[in-house]
């Protein structure tokens, strides 16, 4: 009966420490399209992200209409021709985290692992990436290629400027821990 | 006993919140923020419909160079390479000097006319969370006819014409728009005694999502006129070919002039009788002077 006390104990104390977590307080995603017509560039500060340290478990939501352009013909394309993004307002990561030490202070190399979802199409990806434990702040960043045909993104047949087929995407994130 | 109990139901459990606990950080996420991000986002593909214009304004320094041409009738025949000798042409600047003004001139090769106007953006339609299920705008513009008449005395005066028109157009779904342009058309001059100065006219259009590039208009403007004294309500079938920064409007019509103080009131051809001008507009966006910052 002791044993399972103890048991009670380990298992109330588990779920104290189960939501325990961290919350994005600023997030930022950057994709670069290098072609040979336009390099194009755009910055979407509208992320939020979610993480736990003890389980690794991590998520991430994009909402797609963020992203900013230098020229505005060319968010209405994005949005309209190519992400569809009245269909599909957002973008999402949903996995884990893995590889870091967290006593570790100063950079480190860690991966995430786990679900990827951009134009209603998911993908299990692993991206290797950053993660700076500071205080009571964690950083992550990381910077990883994304390939249009595999999100089902077609470029449309009669376009002028060119698109790559492979876009860049450099993602950073400072968290700061949440009470619950 | 009880212990083997506890275990499986603590194996379970914990199973059970590892996966519970992962759905959960996306769906407290959606729950968390609320914060709506609209974009702007357009009715129609380009600044006109066919002839006349659309909502669509651009954001702030945006200049669009359009290059418009009309032909002659298709029922011409072949001595006329129906209709293909005879060009109408119009080049215009639509500049967009605030996101809700843009100011636009054109000079037309027909009566050697010269055109301006102000396009006002009253309110934008919206599915937020403040709906707003229309989208209107203001258009005011003159006319000047250039042509040399000898004929009859020409003053600044008689040379001028004036259109207003209010602009209310609707997307009601992802791939249909509808809009309905109530006008007022003043001229100084008219060709004969009988035709008022002033009228008012309605015209309404639609424009149908083919494809993510390609869209297919109608318009049409109905004029209410005593007498029509030859003249026709124009009508007006085409496509939209958007390329990224061009787009490309072929269309088919009875009128041969590109302003609404022209089209409108002088229109003659029938439509349904094969007196149609086969006719396109170019368009090119430029973002001029600093591109803007995308960064916070």
């Amino acid at each position: 009966m002791k044993n399972c006390y103890i048991t009670l104990f380990i298992f109330l104390l588990s779920q104290s420490l189960q939501a325990q977590g961290h919350k994005t307080v600023s997030g930022e995603i950057e994709f670069f399209s290098s072609a040979p017509v336009e390099d194009i560039q755009a910055v979407n500060n509208g992320p939020t992200g979610l993480f736990n340290e003890q389980t690794g478990s991590l998520a991430f939501l994009v909402p797609v209409r963020a992203f900013r352009f230098p020229k505005s013909l060319m968010q209405e394309h994005f949005n309209d021709k190519f992400m569809d993004s009245h269909t599909y307002p957002e973008a999402s990561f949903e996995g884990r985290l893995s590889g870091y030490d967290r006593r570790r202070s100063g950079s480190q190399e860690a991966f995430a692992e786990g679900n990827l979802t951009i134009h209603g199409q998911t993908n299990k990806v692993r991206v290797p990436g950053n993660i700076n434990f500071k205080g009571d702040q964690i950083i992550m960043d990381a910077v990883f290629p994304v390939k249009l045909e595999d999100y089902n993104i077609e470029i449309p047949k009669v376009l002028f400027y060119n698109i790559a087929e492979e876009v860049e995407v450099t993602v950073s994130f400072v968290f700061e821990k949440t009470d619950r | 006993m009880t212990n083997k109990i506890l275990v499986i139901f603590l194996i379970f459990y914990f199973l059970f919140l590892s996966t519970s606990a992962q759905d959960n950080l996306l769906d407290q996420l959606r729950e968390e923020d609320k914060t709506e991000w609209n974009t702007h986002t357009t009715t129609f593909k380009a600044i006109r419909l066919i002839n006349g214009h659309t909502v669509e304004t651009r954001e702030k320094g945006n200049l669009e160079f359009l290059i418009s041409h009309r032909f002659g009738r298709i029922n011409s025949g072949a001595y006329q390479f129906f209709g293909m000798d005879q060009a109408n042409m119009r080049l215009g600047l639509d500049y967009a000097w605030q996101d809700w003004l843009t100011l636009g001139i054109g000079r037309n090769s027909f009566s050697k006319l010269y055109d301006g106007f102000a396009k006002i953006s009253l309110f934008q339609q919206n599915e937020g969370k403040i709906k707003q299920p229309v989208t209107l705008v203001w258009l005011s513009g003159a006319s000047i006819n250039t042509i040399r008449r000898p004929e009859i005395p020409m003053n600044l005066n008689r040379r001028l014409q004036y259109v207003h028109q209010l602009l209310a157009a609707s997307k009601l779904y992802q791939n249909i728009a509808l809009q309905l342009m109530p006008t007022y058309i003043h001229r100084n001059l008219v060709r004969e005694p009988s035709a008022p100065n002033a009228f008012f006219a309605v015209g309404a259009g639609l424009s149908y999502r083919l494809s993510k590039s390609v869209y297919l208009n109608v318009e049409y403007y109905h004029r209410f006129l005593d007498q029509e004294n030859g003249t026709a309500n124009p009508i007006a079938i085409g496509v939209d070919i958007e390329t990224g920064g061009h787009v490309f409007q072929l269309q088919l019509t009875n009128a041969q002039q590109m302003t609404e103080t022209g089209f409108i009131p002088s229109t003659s051809g029938d439509f349904f009788n094969g007196d149609i001008h086969f006719g396109f507009n170019i368009t090119r966006n430029f973002q001029l002077g600093n591109t803007r910052p995308i960064k916070k």
